[in-house]
């Protein structure tokens, strides 16, 4: 294995904030964090005691419901240096929606400790590229891929071109552009069923796009965006595998995720 | 947040279905979903260009965001002022609480006048209020100038975007309404008529220019109203305006509260932002401008009606008073992918796409079904906030409107849901009871695909499902590194051999999207 070691990264007490869906529906995703930060030298931890963000209630309208989860994130990730997600929209309830929370709470405590947390939540490719400071991971992955730059990450968190920095730095990788890339998906959370018709339609659209690059996979930094595009290209049959950046990068020629 | 209905309703919007059952409507109107998709796609790309040519956009945004704010700030102020300027100049001024009061406002005047027809400039707020219809029952027809104006009117239709609004029409359905319906209402267009768009200008304009020369009274809006010169100023492109605003004796403008700025200089902004941001030009073709009466000069009776309807509820919320900066560009219509699909009639009335799926709940109240629905209308891409030349953040106005909409009760099970999910989700041990569900399902599932789940059809009607991995991560991570929460990494490079296993190590075979 590539020592592709970051010379800061064994200063940092890093958290991995796996998030919920991601826990509980695509634990690759979060094994795959562990495994290409502790390749660049982080000591990772998961604190156990993590549960989500509440962009869920906060987005449908429950915001009050989301407090106890915002006095909980906080509580949990304080006294770390950073905290990692490989989630842009997690990490863009967490920095957007927080305060706004802590707010209607009318808890000034609880805003000021936000305060304190929510700079140091990073989404992946922001601590690779901004913390570590490294866009070469060291990964291998000799595949044809086209990447969805999620809504989240593109217009909340304003990742940029970080995680195609971080692609096309990958051994092996054709990467090729995806039409209308910045355009939505229509996942949208609660949207994708409650206005079903629209989201599918937005999502047929995009499936359409990627087929049309003969990509063999669809790579993004937000699996709930990929759950539903891959959902449309795995109902059209089109053979077109949906992986979430973290896997991409992490893998190797000794431990291929593919 | 606004709850009660405070802004007038009418026969034209009353009883439209929810937004996501008039979407899947328009979603199979093949026809338009094409002159939708075009329309959308050329105006974003000539925005794109001229917006990317400006040194310092951002800087223009704030200044017009900051203009707007100012004058919201002080609403009641520069309205006083607005109105001493107005009158100084010889304008009449008059208040209108809500859209009866200004129609009947209108109608006096125009009775007063003795006509039965009036010529009108492409307004935004005598749309809201239906000043056409209410005009029409007082037996006084209202000529719509504007091009795509005059194109919905003939089609006995509605507006379906705020710039464009016969965006869901095509060159060869206009050619066939102006053959089939000009002649009704006055100058029949050519026989010969085809659907070059040279040929069809032509014939609106021979329509209209009987129209303009005949009428004694007009009716306008305003895009922004100047308080310290008592300046009104209508922005436009095609010259129809500014021959309703010249020619007839009498003009009388509707005109929303928002649309007051402090002073001359708060134009500057305003003028290189709407433009750009609502045609794609660098500068609109006319911009008119008129303070009061000149002797002999233009109409010798100018008649302000300053109009409320729910505006003053909307300044009364510290989040949403933000939507009152909004100066009608349609730039968040442009680049919305929901509105690209659905077009402007899903939206249930005269201001669509993200800024009506926020502006209509807080103006008229979300007591109705479409009203109740719209904040829910958008998939929160963020796409209508970057576009928006004023800064009005629309996905964080849409989700404090669903908090609106969800204390009104009514999701009974929804709102259950969301209580339990956050039981769940506020302790990890509960989180941790709750995933032994999924990894069972992923157990019993194995590899297969998922295309039905009963209660789901919402997702798997059109999408595959997901299949649940058999072990979550933090399974894994208790199972893999105990209690040890920390993991070695450059501290310990050797710590780690063989202690992560990959996805081809057979340890784990879910989390197959």
């Amino acid at each position: 294995m590539t020592a592709f070691t970051a010379p800061i990264a064994a200063d940092l007490k890093v958290a991995l904030f796996a998030t919920c869906f991601n826990d509980t529906m695509w634990p690759e995703t979060p094994k795959a964090v562990v495994r290409l930060l502790e390749r660049l030298g982080c000591r990772v931890e998961f604190p156990s005691a993590q549960t989500c963000c509440g962009q869920m209630m906060t987005n449908t309208g429950y915001a009050g419901e989301a407090v106890p989860l915002v006095r909980h994130f906080v509580d949990v990730f304080e006294e770390y240096d950073a905290v990692v997600a490989p989630s842009g929209s997690c990490v863009g309830s967490v920095r957007d929606q927080h305060p706004m929370i802590a707010h209607l709470a009318g808890d000034p405590g609880l805003a000021s400790e936000v305060e304190g947390v929510r700079p140091k939540v990073y989404e992946l490719s922001e601590f690779l590229v901004d913390v570590l400071g490294v866009t070469d991971v060291g990964a291998y992955f000799p595949h044809r891929v086209t990447y969805h730059p999620t809504c989240h990450s593109l217009r909340m968190l304003r990742v940029g071109d970080r995680p195609l920095q971080l692609l096309r730095a990958v051994e092996g990788i054709d990467l090729v552009e995806l039409p209308g890339a910045e355009e939505c998906c229509g996942f949208g959370g609660t949207f994708a069923m409650k206005n079903s018709d629209v989201s599918v339609a937005m999502g047929t659209d995009k499936a359409a796009h990627v087929v049309e690059t003969d990509a063999e996979v669809l790579v993004a930094g937000d699996n709930s965006c990929l759950a539903h595009i891959g959902g449309i290209l795995g109902r059209q049959r089109t053979g077109i595998r949906t992986m979430h950046l973290a896997e991409i990068l992490a893998s190797t020629k000794e431990h291929p995720t593919w | 947040m606004v709850t009660q209905p405070v802004q007038q309703t009418s026969p034209t919007f009353v009883g439209m279905p929810k937004f996501p059952v008039a979407a899947r409507e328009a979603l199979a109107n093949t026809q338009q979903r094409a002159n939708l998709h075009n329309a959308t796609h050329t105006i974003r790309a000539k925005r794109a260009a001229v917006v990317g040519e400006v040194e310092d956009w951002e800087a223009l945004r704030v200044a017009g965001a900051a203009a707007k704010d100012e004058a919201l700030h002080h609403l009641g102020d520069y309205l006083e002022q607005l109105e001493e300027s107005l009158t100084a100049r010889g304008a009449t001024v008059h208040w209108a609480r809500d859209a009866a009061e200004a129609n009947r406002i209108v109608v006096d005047i125009a009775r007063a006048k003795e006509v039965d027809e009036v010529v009108k400039v492409k307004s935004m707020a005598t749309q809201e209020i239906e000043l056409n219809e209410a005009l029409e029952a007082a037996g006084i027809h209202a000529w719509e100038t504007d091009l795509a104006e005059l194109i919905v009117q003939l089609f006995g239709d509605r507006p379906s975007h705020i710039l464009v609004p016969a965006i869901h029409r095509n060159r060869t359905e206009i050619r066939d309404v102006f053959l089939r319906e000009m002649g009704e209402f006055g100058r029949p267009a050519p026989a010969d008529l085809t659907d070059d768009p040279a040929r069809l200008a032509e014939a609106a304009r021979l329509h209209l220019r009987e129209k303009f020369l005949r009428a004694k009274v007009a009716v306008s809006g305003a895009n922004f109203a100047i308080a310290d010169t008592g300046t009104l100023v209508v922005v436009e492109s095609e010259g129809n305006g500014r021959m309703c605003l010249t020619l007839p004796e009498t003009l009388i403008s509707v005109v929303g509260i928002e649309k007051v700025l402090p002073t001359w200089d708060d134009l500057s902004p305003m003028l290189q932002l709407l433009p750009r941001s609502s045609t794609g030009e660098r500068m609109n073709p006319y911009t008119t401008m008129w303070s009061g009466v000149h002797d002999g000069d233009g109409p010798q009776e100018v008649h302000v009606i300053l109009l409320d309807n729910g505006r003053s509820r909307v300044l009364a919320d510290s989040v949403g008073r933000q939507a009152l900066r909004c100066i009608r560009c349609s730039a968040c219509l442009n680049v919305c992918p929901v509105y690209e699909r659905t077009g402007g009639h899903a939206y249930g009335s005269v201001y669509p796409g993200p800024i009506g799926a926020v502006l209509n709940p807080q103006l008229r109240g979300t007591a109705s079904e479409v009203d109740q629905s719209l904040p829910y209308a958008s998939s929160l891409c963020g796409a209508c906030f970057d576009a928006c030349p004023v800064r009005i953040n629309i996905p964080e106005l849409l989700v404090e409107l669903r908090g609106t909409v969800a204390e009104q009760g009514g999701h009974r099970a929804e709102s259950a849901a969301m209580k339990a999910a956050a039981w769940v989700l506020s302790d990890p041990r509960r989180l941790a009871v709750a995933q032994k569900g999924a990894t069972t399902a992923g157990r019993l599932i194995g590899k297969r695909t998922i295309r039905k789940v009963p209660g789901l059809g919402a997702w798997t009607d059109a999408r595959d499902m997901p299949t649940p991995p058999k072990e979550t991560f933090r399974q894994w991570w208790a199972r893999e590194r105990g209690d040890a929460t920390t993991t070695h990494g450059a501290a310990d490079p050797g710590g780690r051999a063989g202690g992560i296993p990959t996805t081809n190590d057979g340890t784990d075979a879910g989390g197959e999207r």
